[in-house]
Parts: structure tokens; C-alpha cells; sequence
């Protein structure tokens, strides 16, 4: 049967940044040097809390993690490229972007300690709380970014998650909704090429995540999610675009270089080679090589931000440690309604008299 | 003959045994291919049967669905959903398909499907991987609601559910993955699907639990001063009503242990149970144990939230005040 042509699709893919560390100068970003170093920092930060929260969890002090090591760049990139007044939406691997936002890392450690109190955000802050069910907050930002629309507020959302979470029904929905309803959403989808062990060629015949954009009607695009400089390019353009009422998908292609979560064992599904492979375009040190060329840093200046880092690290791990000697369990009670119900107030007496009882014993 | 096994360990060879029995047999879900499902109760089983154990994407609504379909068509599903806590995201699927296509189709169509998911708390976990919801499955008819509580009970009543011709959402207890070995009798073994488990009889008080609950209020029963019956009702749905009355009727008390929030959970609809047809038995009102009715708290306080042997004694100890 002969056909016409109805529609025909294509996908962009941006690097501003090679895998040496050189830089293609059409493309690259016009960024201060202080905006550099502050990437660069996040970038640094980020890694090595992980390596500690890893540490940590081994020792049998944190809870269940889920470490970013490897998509530094794509998280970095992006985070960086919002606005105070525009909405971030996570997933739960997102230590880069919330440290970018401004989020201590004591915060991020109590969540992993199993405290609500790491997960407390503000109105003030836009910083959504993460989200442990895949791919579910994808539809918040999508409603942040319609509000964003129906209030003609000039700012936009931005909601991270990974390959595995587009094959949700969620992720369908809000990409749709958004296109709908003009949503001021970018939508990050770091493809770290892995669902815990589902590889991404199983998780979707399409060729590429950022085309799912297109049944939806809005834009997509790929970029090199190790390339720090490409991210922040491309989501800082999505963001100009939502706020003008068009979303977008970004494909951020990266690779999860660590394991899933630490109750993972990656040796089950991959390949040393592969892992060899991304090692060597790495996003910490592709940045760094490029800063170093452009002046921006040097051996003294990289000696100077690990030592900072590290006395951040360990204040904020004390202070984190403090924070959970002192937890109360009875604030359970106090945040499930605003204003207490009675049965729940009755619940609270009898759960002061069980707490009295065990002092007791 | 018998073979001391973890209760993982008796899901996972009942998984082989009954593939081997039945070629319909189908188990897919997330992870549970390369990697042997995230706890490893599917491990080694895409090996032995690579053409009937499948990967599949993260897609809770689509693994159950697509599971109506396998069943409709002949083959028995046994979807692994990860963690309970994600069962949600399917739970249109069970409520509005899976748990009516018999009654819609007046008996023509069957879904004999054996959704298995770990359920509970007690392993320090993410945000909602740890809740129990058993009351809201009860709740929907046409379901049947299976909860183990030991490795032998594990292989039992998961062959049943396998070869039952209804849908089946069968919670295996995070806590007791690993916790314990026991006695697994060999070879063909059920145990049948409505029938509880006396654990340890009594005179005084009757209590009923089940999942790791069940172990806590053993150990509460043993700790007590009184002569303590614990019932293990092994499956939700359907529920082993007579044996929890005749017990009752001996006793004259009765406590409810679980670790889902109170209100309108299974121990309601079991006092309720109790209240219709053995009122005037009862010494003293029937007792709740349970969680708060507050969102399951992160792990830091998780251990104050799900009922511990103190809160079953004292609850014990109210019924024969009472
Ligand atoms: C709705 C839901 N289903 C299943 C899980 C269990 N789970 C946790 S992470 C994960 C894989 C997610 O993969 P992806 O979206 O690619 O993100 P990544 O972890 O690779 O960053 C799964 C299946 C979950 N948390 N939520």
C-alpha cells in the first residue's frame, strides 16, 4: 500500500564538551568564572559525599543510598541552570542537583538515616522532597509548571528522573499534560543507561528516550549528560522555552559508574569493559581538564577545594550524627494533620504510655 | 522428607518446582531475570526456563495488566511486583480488572494469576517499601490475600496459590526473607488456602497475627503469665473465621496483631467477625495491637511504629484485665 509521509521525527544530540576535555567554543556557554568553579564544586562535593554515604551505609550508619557517581555533569549542569524561582523536582539520586540548590548535605545524610527531617523542605526553597516511587513526580512537576502558566509567573519546573521511569504510565501522563496545559516543565531524564539491572535496550525498543517528547508534542533532545557544559546549555534553553510556555524533554545520557543502590551488586548484570568504557569520558574529570586549560584551575586550587570539602564533610556528618541522637519518635503524631483528629490524639496517649512502659522495664 | 530453608529460599524452589510441574506456569517482573529479582527469590530461574522468566520494564500498572491478558489466554502469570509499596501503581488493574474479569464474564473468563510482592516493615527500607496493606486487597472482591509466616507455609501456600484458578496477591514478609531456617517438606506440598495454623494453644486469651507479627506475639504469648492461643490465619482472604470463633469461644478474649494502621485495618474486620457470632463468649473487649494511623515513618522511627513484643503483652494483658 503506498504512503505519504504524515510526520517525520528527528532527534537533536548537543556536546559541548569532549571526552579530552577540549571544547567545541561555538557552543560553549558564556559562564563566569565563578559560576565555572561553582559547578566544579558541586561536581567535587557531590562525589565525595557519596563515597562517604557509601562508607557510612557499609558501617551500618546510613540506610539504603542510591549514589550518583557518574552523572555529576548531567545533575550539575542542569541544576545550575535554574533560577531561584523556578521549581526542582527529584527523583532519589539526586545529591548533586540538591546540593546545587543550596540543600546541606547533613540533609541529605538524615533522609538516609531514615529522618524525615532530611526530606523537610520549604515553599521558599522550590525544592520538591524526592521521590522514591519511579517516575511518580513526574506528573508534580508537571502541575508545578501548569501553575507556573495559570499564575503567568515567569519561571519554570524542572523534575529529574531516570531511563527505567519512562516506561511508567506517570511519565506518559505528565509529558502529555504538560503539552496540554502549556506547562512551564522541563522534564531531565538522566538516562544512566540502567533500572537497577534492566538495561535500557529492555526497558523500550525506542531508539532514544528523548523521542517519547514527540507522541506528546512537545520537544526532545539528547545531550551528553557527562558533558557539564552541554547540560547547563541545553536544560538552560528548555527552561527559556517552559517559561514561555513550551515544555521539553532532555535526554541526559550518562551512566550510573557505581552501584544502583548500596543494597545493589552490579557485578550480576555488567561488564567490566563497559564500566572501563565510561570511565574513561567521566564527567569530574573531563570538567576539571577543561578548567585547568582555561586557567580556571590548577593543582594549589584543586588541593585547596578537596581540603574544603573535606572539612564540610566531616562538620556535616557530625552535625548529622548529633541531629539523629536526638530524635523523637513522637513527632510521628504531629504531621500527619495540620490540626490533630481525636482518634489519632488517642493513638498518641496510648503510644506515650507504651514508650512509658518500656522505660520501665 | 524435609530440608531446612530460609523462607526465601522455600519461594524460590517452590518457583522451580511448580514451573516444572506446569510449562503455563509464566514469572516476569522487575529484576527478576540477570539479576534474580532484588531479594533473590527468582535466582537461577531464567536458566533453567529462559523462554517463561522475563525482565520486565519498571511498569507495576503494565506487568499486572499485561498479566490479564497471559491469564485470559491460558498461561498462569506469577508477576513479581518489587515491593508491595509500588503495587499502588497497579492497583487500578487488580481492583477494576483483575479481581472482576470472573464475574463480568459470568464465569467464562479467569485471571489465575499469583501476584507476589514483599510486603511489611523491619528491614530498615526506603519510604514505602514497608507498609502493609493487606486490608485495602481484602477489600476487593475476588481477590484472595495470602500472607506466610515460615518457610515451610511459604512453599504450602504458594503452590496453592499457583494452581489456584482465581487471582491471588501473595505478601511474602521482607522480615522474614532471611530471618530463620525451618523443616520444608519435599516434593509435592500444599497447604490449603482458608485454613489456619494453631501455633500455640491455650486457655486464656486467643491472639491473632500473622506475617512477622505472628513471631512477635509467640514471643509475647511466652513471656506472659497466662496460658496465651496464637492463631496464625495464614491466608487474609479467604479467612479461617471458625477456627478463630472456636478459639475465641474457649478462651473468652481476644487480641489482634498488625502492623498495618488501625483504622479500618484486617483487626477491625475481625473483631467485627467476632462481635456477629461469638458476642456473648467474649470476658472482655476484643484488642487491637496495630500501627498509627500516621504515614509509616522512615526507618529512625520505624521500630516505634510497628507493634514490638511489649505493645503485644500489654495488649495481652488489657484482654485479661478486661
Ligand atoms: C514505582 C516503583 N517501582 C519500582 C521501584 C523499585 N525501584 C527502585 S529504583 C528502580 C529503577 C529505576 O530506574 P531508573 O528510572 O532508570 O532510575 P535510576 O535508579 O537508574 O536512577 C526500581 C525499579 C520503585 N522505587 N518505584
Amino acid at each position: 500500500m503506498p504512503r505519504e509521509t504524515a510526520y517525520e521525527l528527528s532527534i537533536d544530540y548537543v556536546q559541548v564538551l569532549e571526552p579530552d576535555g577540549s571544547v567545541d567554543a561555538e557552543l560553549e556557554p558564556d559562564l563566569s568564572e565563578d559560576d565555572l568553579l561553582e559547578m566544579y564544586w558541586t561536581m567535587r562535593r557531590s562525589r565525595r559525599l557519596d563515597e562517604r554515604a557509601i562508607a557510612l551505609q557499609r558501617r551500618g550508619e546510613l540506610g539504603t543510598y542510591a549514589p550518583a557517581i557518574g552523572q555529576e555533569a548531567a545533575q550539575a549542569g542542569s541544576a545550575h541552570a535554574l533560577a531561584d524561582e523556578d521549581w526542582m523536582v527529584t527523583s532519589f539520586r539526586e545529591t548533586p542537583a540538591y546540593l546545587a540548590r543550596g540543600t546541606p548535605p547533613q540533609m541529605l545524610l538524615w533522609y538516609a538515616m531514615g529522618m524525615e527531617e532530611g526530606s523537610a523542605t520549604t515553599r521558599e526553597s522550590r525544592n520538591m522532597p524526592p521521590s522514591i516511587p519511579v517516575g511518580s513526580q513526574a506528573l508534580h512537576g508537571a502541575g508545578l509548571g501548569w501553575a507556573q502558566e495559570i499564575a503567568g509567573e515567569d519561571a519554570a519546573s524542572l523534575v529529574y528522573f531516570g531511563d527505567g521511569a519512562t516506561s511508567e504510565g506517570d511519565v506518559y501522563e505528565a509529558t502529555n499534560l504538560a503539552g496540554v496545559f502549556d506547562a512551564h516543565t522541563v522534564f531531565l531524564c538522566q538516562n544512566n543507561q540502567y533500572a537497577i539491572s534492566v538495561p535500557r535496550t529492555k526497558q523500550t525498543r525506542a531508539e532514544t528516550l528523548a523521542q517519547k517528547a514527540a507522541a506528546a508534542g512537545i520537544e526532545g533532545v539528547q545531550v551528553d549528560g557527562n558533558d557539564v557544559l552541554g547540560t547547563y546549555a541545553v536544560v538552560r534553553d528548555a527552561l527559556e522555552s517552559a517559561r514561555a510556555g513550551d515544555p521539553v524533554f532532555v535526554e541526559a545520557l550518562t551512566y550510573r559508574r557505581s552501584l544502583h543502590t548500596t543494597s545493589d551488586d552490579p557485578s550480576v548484570y555488567r561488564h567490566e569493559e563497559e564500566e572501563d568504557e565510561w570511565e574513561t569520558r567521566d564527567p569530574v574529570v573531563r570538567f576539571e581538564t577543561y578548567l585547568r586549560e582555561r586557567g580556571v584551575l590548577d593543582d594549589d586550587r584543586i588541593v585547596d577545594v578537596q581540603e574544603s570539602i573535606e572539612e564540610e564533610l566531616r562538620e556535616e556528618i557530625q552535625a548529622a550524627n548529633e541531629g539523629r541522637e536526638s530524635v523523637d519518635a513522637e513527632e510521628m503524631f504531629d504531621y500527619a494533620f495540620e490540626t490533630p483528629i481525636p482518634e489519632l490524639e488517642r493513638q498518641r496517649t496510648e503510644f506515650r504510655d507504651a514508650a512509658s512502659e518500656g522505660e520501665n522495664r | 522428607m524435609t530440608e531446612r530453608q530460609r523462607l526465601v529460599e522455600a519461594v524460590r524452589n517452590t518457583l522451580f518446582e511448580e514451573m516444572a510441574r506446569d510449562d503455563s506456569v509464566v514469572v516476569y517482573g522487575q529484576d527478576v531475570g540477570r539479576n534474580g529479582g532484588v531479594f533473590r527469590a527468582t535466582q537461577g530461574l531464567i536458566d533453567e526456563y529462559p523462554n517463561r522468566v522475563y525482565d520486565a520494564p519498571v511498569a507495576e500498572a503494565g506487568i499486572v495488566g499485561l498479566g490479564v491478558g497471559l491469564g485470559t489466554y491460558g498461561f498462569t502469570p506469577v508477576p513479581e511486583i518489587e515491593f508491595s509499596g509500588f503495587m499502588h501503581q497497579a492497583f487500578h488493574q487488580i481492583q477494576q480488572h483483575v479481581a472482576r474479569l470472573r464475574s463480568r464474564t459470568r464465569g467464562e473468563l479467569n485471571c489465575p494469576m499469583t501476584i507476589r510482592a514483599p510486603y511489611g516493615g523491619g528491614i530498615r527500607a526506603l519510604e514505602h517499601h514497608s507498609e502493609s496493606f493487606e486490608a485495602g486487597y481484602a477489600h476487593t472482591p475476588g481477590l484472595k490475600v495470602v500472607v506466610p509466616s515460615t518457610p515451610a507455609d511459604a512453599k504450602g501456600l504458594l503452590t496453592s496459590s499457583i494452581r489456584d484458578p482465581d487471582p491471588v496477591v501473595f505478601f511474602e514478609p521482607t522480615r522474614l526473607y532471611r530471618a530463620f531456617r525451618e523443616e520444608v517438606p519435599e516434593g509435592d506440598y500444599t497447604v490449603p488456602l482458608g485454613e489456619a495454623d494453631v501455633v500455640r494453644e491455650g486457655e486464656d486469651v486467643t491472639v491473632v497475627a500473622w506475617g512477622a507479627m505472628r513471631h512477635r506475639a509467640f514471643d509475647a504469648a511466652e513471656s506472659v503469665d497466662a496460658s496465651v492461643e496464637v492463631v496464625d490465619p495464614r491466608s487474609i482472604v479467604p479467612f479461617d473465621t471458625e477456627t478463630v470463633l472456636e478459639s475465641v469461644r474457649k478462651t473468652g478474649r481476644c487480641v489482634v496483631v498488625h502492623e498495618a494502621p488501625k483504622t479500618g485495618g484486617m483487626a477491625a474486620e475481625i473483631t467485627a467477625r467476632i462481635n456477629d457470632r461469638a458476642l456473648y463468649y467474649l470476658e472482655a473487649p476484643v484488642q487491637r495491637v496495630t500501627g498509627y494511623d500516621v504515614p509509616y515513618p522512615l526507618f529512625a522511627r520505624e521500630d516505634e511504629y510497628v507493634p514490638d513484643e511489649s505493645r503485644i503483652r500489654r495488649g495481652i494483658e488489657r484482654s485479661l484485665s478486661g
